[in-house]
């Protein structure tokens, strides 16, 4: 696959991938708590970031304000020095759970639609746009499914796939919501191989999960949320009883007795 | 048999009702899949009935019926586009409260013209197939290509904003201007298909060939291609049935695929009831 490069608007290659200034988002009906509160905090160029934090904490909001799905009440989002929706190459992996397996598409049908902006309004996908969604499947192993119907795909297929299309989309920042949940230990390897591998791609990641363990075991940095950022560290930094009481209350989920 | 199919089509009447069930058959089981794949079933019914004040004022001032149907129709895709993006009202309530409102408009203005008006209504409701006029025909004709061509050109698009409006986002699309485009084009179908099926059984045209394709196929391309066949059997059927055992056109059009898609519910491979018991 091609060096993953941006196209259609300007980088600031000195700015950072992802920069969050005093973020504050409100509920869209009003209610007092604010759905995330005073974020600030920048990646660097392909660092892999777990986000963890309990039920509400935030996490899909998060990504949704850096996806450019939602606008921020007060503060700035700036990917390369561009606000979000200046970018079509930021990619949002949305939770298996959220997405109509039934939809009649194949994989290859899934991954090409990751190619759309870049193929033009009244086009049609042409051999370059073909070889970026073949090359895409090749790299996270899932050649041999293109054929097959997104419903017909094991959970650990069914988020390859996923995956291969931020890839056709040529994404250089990827949002990852609860890739692991419902998935079998081997499957999980699997995803982590493929996520470790995006380093090559100046790929920036940032994943968010439930288990602390996968968190500080695979990862450059844990950002804990709850509302607030509450630490934003190397795992084993984050991970302090002062914080998981901050972060979760009484009830804190220990690293390794999580769910897989 | 040969006789059978062939007799009616001396009159021409007869003839022009064929070709409108078939385009009408076409153009509404291609968007069709569309309002099946992203359960817009609902909003496609309220706006069938919303364009029917539209129909009446053009009806009592002379003027085509498809005109005052396309303004009526267009006019309300926008204002459900624009009332589902706030949210005051929960969207199906918001839907509900404008849909009964312009029906029962509607019903009121027939009610106060001194023509015949439970035979008008009928016809409006329940559609007038044989009654399809070559000026119609063009009309359903020139709307359908209208139909058929935005579709094809905004495939891609179309085909991403139904199955993940996140995507849509991310790849910074007109999401809210495709929607819209979308809405129209089921406002423009309904007025393709009023003369064929009626207002009351728009939704039947819409569901139920895409429901059953959907049963029987793994890509959009083949669902729409599949929906349209069934959608052009169910108008043919319906209208022979229509004409040799008198019932009503939309009514016939509309058991036709009905029956369609029992069967394929029942023995679809690998999806059907008798599939999934085994």
């Amino acid at each position: 696959m091609q060096q993953i490069a941006y196209r259609g608007t300007p980088h600031d290659p000195m700015a950072p991938p992802l920069e969050l200034t005093h973020v504050t988002v409100g509920y869209p009906d009003g209610r007092r708590h604010h759905a995330l509160e005073d974020i600030t905090f920048r990646l660097e160029a392909t660092e892999q970031v777990a986000v963890v934090g309990p039920n509400g904490a935030g996490k899909s909001t998060l990504f949704k304000l850096i996806a450019g799905i939602l606008k921020p009440d007060q503060g700035s989002v700036a990917m390369y020095g561009n606000k979000p929706d200046q970018h079509v190459c930021i990619a949002y992996v949305p939770q298996r759970s959220t997405v109509d397996w039934s939809f009649p598409a194949t994989v290859a049908d899934v991954v090409m639609m990751g190619r759309t902006r870049q193929i033009g309004l009244f086009r049609r996908p042409g051999h370059r746009d073909r070889a970026i969604v073949q090359a895409a499947l090749e790299r996270v192993g899932a050649a041999d499914l293109a054929d097959k119907q997104i419903g017909e795909l094991s959970g650990g297929q069914q988020q390859r796939a996923f995956i291969a299309r931020a890839l056709a989309q040529e994404a250089e920042l990827i949002l990852l919501d609860e890739p692991l949940s419902g998935l079998d230990v081997p499957s999980q390897e699997a995803i982590f191989e493929i996520l470790a591998d995006l380093r090559r791609d100046a790929v920036t990641l940032m994943v968010a999960t439930h288990d602390l363990g996968v968190a500080v075991e695979h990862f450059d940095r844990v950002m804990l949320l709850n509302t607030r950022l509450i630490a934003f560290e190397r795992g084993e930094d984050v991970l302090t009883p002062e914080n998981l009481l901050r972060a979760y209350g009484g009830h804190v989920p220990l690293p390794g007795a999580a769910p897989a | 048999m040969i006789d059978w199919l062939l007799d009616p089509l001396q009159f021409s009447f007869i003839s022009r009702a064929l070709v409108a069930a078939v385009i009408v058959g076409i153009v509404c089981s291609v968007l069709g899949t569309y309002i099946v794949l992203q359960g817009m079933a609902f909003l496609g019914d309220a706006l069938a009935h919303t364009i029917l004040p539209g129909v009446v004022i053009a009806f009592l001032l002379g003027l085509p019926l498809a005109l005052g149907a396309l303004v009526f129709g267009v006019l309300t895709a926008l204002g459900i586009g624009a009332l589902t993006e706030r949210e005051m009202l929960k969207e199906d309530t918001a839907i509900g409260v404008i849909f009964a409102g312009l029906f029962a408009l509607g019903v009121a203005l027939l009610s106060s013209s001194s023509g015949s008006y439970t035979i008008d209504l009928a016809h409006f409701l329940f559609g007038n197939l044989l009654g399809v006029s070559t000026g119609d025909l063009w009309v359903i004709a020139g709307l359908g290509v209208v139909v058929l061509a935005t579709v094809f050109l905004l495939y891609k698009e179309f085909l991403v904003v139904s199955f993940d409006t996140t995507l849509a986002t991310t790849l910074r699309l007109p999401t809210r201007l495709i929607r819209y485009v979308m809405l129209v084009l089921i406002a423009v179908t309904i007025v393709t298909a009023l003369q064929v099926v009626g207002i009351a059984l728009m939704l039947a045209m819409f569901v139920t060939p895409a429901a059953a394709a959907s049963l029987l196929t793994r890509r959009l391309p083949a669902m729409m291609a599949t929906a349209a066949g069934i959608g052009v059997t169910a108008g043919v059927v319906g209208m022979y049935a229509s004409y040799y055992l008198d019932i009503a056109s939309g009514a016939a059009v509309v058991l036709a695929a009905t029956l369609i898609f029992v069967v394929v519910f029942i023995f679809a491979p690998g999806r059907g009831l008798l599939a999934a018991k085994r």
